[in-house]
């Protein structure tokens, strides 16, 4: 007993709930503005303007939209089964943002005398947990749309699970060549071996395409939008969801593609990486700080690809969705399996 | 078998090539269409602060018409309102008693005039009709309003300006500083 409490270490911990505070609002934050931002690029690549009236450049409307979510009515339809109507919505916003915890944001900054990881927690199977987290998200779709009573939402939950059962597989195994090549599955490290050699992308090409397609049908994003499918399911397994509920499955998702985005930019893209800088002539805090703007960087042209893509082209057929992912992917990551590792074998056989 | 129109177009039935079957060039082609049209110029016009530029027989809000010295040219003759085909148009009128001369024109006078804008559909015959000129289809149209009550436009909102004491207004009503 004795033991654990002297390895309780106060500072630390309140280091660890003050960057958790601050990761959840950032990315609450962030979130509230690809809102913002989905309008505004659809306005863009359609030749509208978009929302332009709630603030200069409308960039109030994201607050005018929150508010309108909170003061609507809370319907809960009767013959739903209530604690698992409200579970629904809890269930994806919470998955949505755990995921946040492993995401290395920066290197370390120095302040008040302590080094200060810029990670809540670097854990040595970070690729894992993202994996798991990630699956939880299903579970908020899943219980929403069976709770709701509906024959759309349940069909929409039913599709979202099958699809995202489907492109997991294709995921994870094109991850398994790239951990070949890292031989980590702490997020951490994988930056940190970009950070002196090359980005993951030139080595996992292949690789890269088929995660960024599977990203794609995790986060529920057009083409892979499916469970949601506005036209041919009348949004799907919110469909019964109305004020702040509908809010967080809204917000989950925009939360997915914010840790998406985030999630491809290190296992690929380097992370906080900048290239052909070397971070070592900065100082340990301007070199965070420059860090940290290159991951957002990173992370906003992913955005900006999730919605441009979305604005582009219309949704597969149900079909078409099975038929890439187990005939197609699933196929091609076990290539990129193989070809990864006959070349590893022969450069260091050789 | 002969096409019935020009416009009859074969339908490709062929199996999509092994290329048509990626998709990503096509994808990659649509997204490249998409982006160019965010460079393009956009047609929106951005309403309170923009306006459309109307052509000069533009038929919108109406204005009761004054004349140089100011008075009221309505007579109450009633002939806009028969006129009208949507039965928009309700007035009173009242007789001018001396020493209104210099409030209004005639020795009869609309004491009450009201448009229904709801109604009303903007065809422009009361102006034809009447004969005393006192009646004019502006440039501007009927701001929204929040009661259908707030449609109902009295003389208050419709008289113009007047052209002695409010020449300024008289002049914008009027259309005549643009
Ligand atoms: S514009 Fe036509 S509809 Fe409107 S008040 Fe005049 S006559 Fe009636
Ligand atoms: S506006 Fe003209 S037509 Fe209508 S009542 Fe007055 S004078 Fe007569």
């Amino acid at each position: 007993m004795n033991t654990i409490l002297l390895a309780f270490d106060l500072a630390l911990f309140l280091e660890k709930l003050i960057l958790i505070a601050v990761i959840i609002f950032a990315s609450l934050g962030i979130a509230l503005y690809t809102t913002f931002a989905e309008r505004k690029v659809a306005a863009l690549l359609q030749d509208r303007s978009g929302p332009n009236r709630v603030g200069p450049f409308g960039l109030f409307q994201p607050f005018a939209d929150g508010l309108k979510l909170l003061m609507k009515e809370e319907i809960i339809p009767n013959t739903s089964n209530k604690f698992l109507f409200i579970l629904g919505p809890f269930m994806a916003m919470t998955a949505a943002l755990m995921t946040c915890a492993v995401i290395p944001w920066g290197n370390q900054v120095e302040m008040f005398g302590r080094t200060i990881q810029l990670q809540i927690a670097d854990i040595n199977i970070g690729v894992l947990y993202v994996f798991g987290v990630v699956s939880l998200g299903v579970y908020g779709m899943l219980i929403g749309g069976w709770a709701s009573n509906n024959k759309f939402s349940l069909m929409a939950a039913l599709r979202g699970a099958s699809q995202a059962i489907s492109y997991e597989l294709a995921m994870g195994l094109s991850l398994i060549a790239l951990l070949m090549l890292t031989g980590s599955l702490s997020m951490k490290t994988i930056v940190e071996q970009q950070m002196d050699s090359y980005w993951n992308i030139l080595y996992q090409p292949l690789g890269f395409l088929i995660f960024i397609i599977c990203v794609f049908a995790e986060c529920n994003r057009t083409p892979f939008d499916l469970p949601e499918a506005e036209n041919e399911l009348n949004f799907g397994y919110h469909q019964e969801y109305s004020s702040m509920k509908l809010g967080f499955y809204l917000f989950a998702e925009y939360i997915h593609m914010f840790i998406g985005s985030a999630v491809m930019s290190t296992l690929y893209f380097g992370g906080y990486d900048v290239p052909f800088l070397d971070e070592s002539t900065l100082s340990s805090n301007v070199a965070a700080l420059v860090g940290i703007a290159s991951l957002m960087a990173k992370i906003v042209f992913f955005l900006f690809l999730f919605m441009w893509v979305r604005w582009t082209i219309p949704r597969f057929r149900y079909d078409q969705l099975m038929n890439l992912g187990w005939k197609s992917l699933i196929p091609l990551a076990l290539f990129n399996m193989l070809l990864t590792g006959a070349l590893i074998l022969a450069k260091s056989g050789l | 078998m002969q096409a019935l129109t020009q416009r009859a177009k074969a339908v490709d039935r062929k199996p999509m090539t092994w290329w048509e079957k990626l998709y990503l060039p096509s994808i990659l082609k649509g997204m490249a269409i998409t982006f160019g049209h965010s460079f393009k110029k956009r047609p929106t016009i951005n309403y309170p602060e923009e306006t459309r530029p109307f052509s000069p027989v533009f038929r919108g809000l109406h204005v009761l018409n004054r004349d140089e010295e100011g008075r009221e040219r309505c007579t109450a003759c009633g002939l806009c309102a028969v006129a009208c085909p949507a039965e928009a148009i309700t007035m009173e009128a009242a007789e001018r008693i001396e020493g209104e001369e210099n409030l209004y024109r005639e020795e009869k006078y609309a004491a009450k005039y009201e448009i229904n804008m709801l109604r009303c559909i903007f065809c422009g015959l009361c102006e034809e009709a009447c004969p005393k000129d006192a009646i004019y289809l502006s440039e501007t149209f009927a701001p929204s309003n929040y009661t259908r009550k707030g449609f109902i436009y009295g003389k208050d909102e419709l008289l113009i300006p007047h052209p002695i004491q409010d020449p300024e207004g008289y002049a914008k009503a009027k259309g005549l500083n643009n």
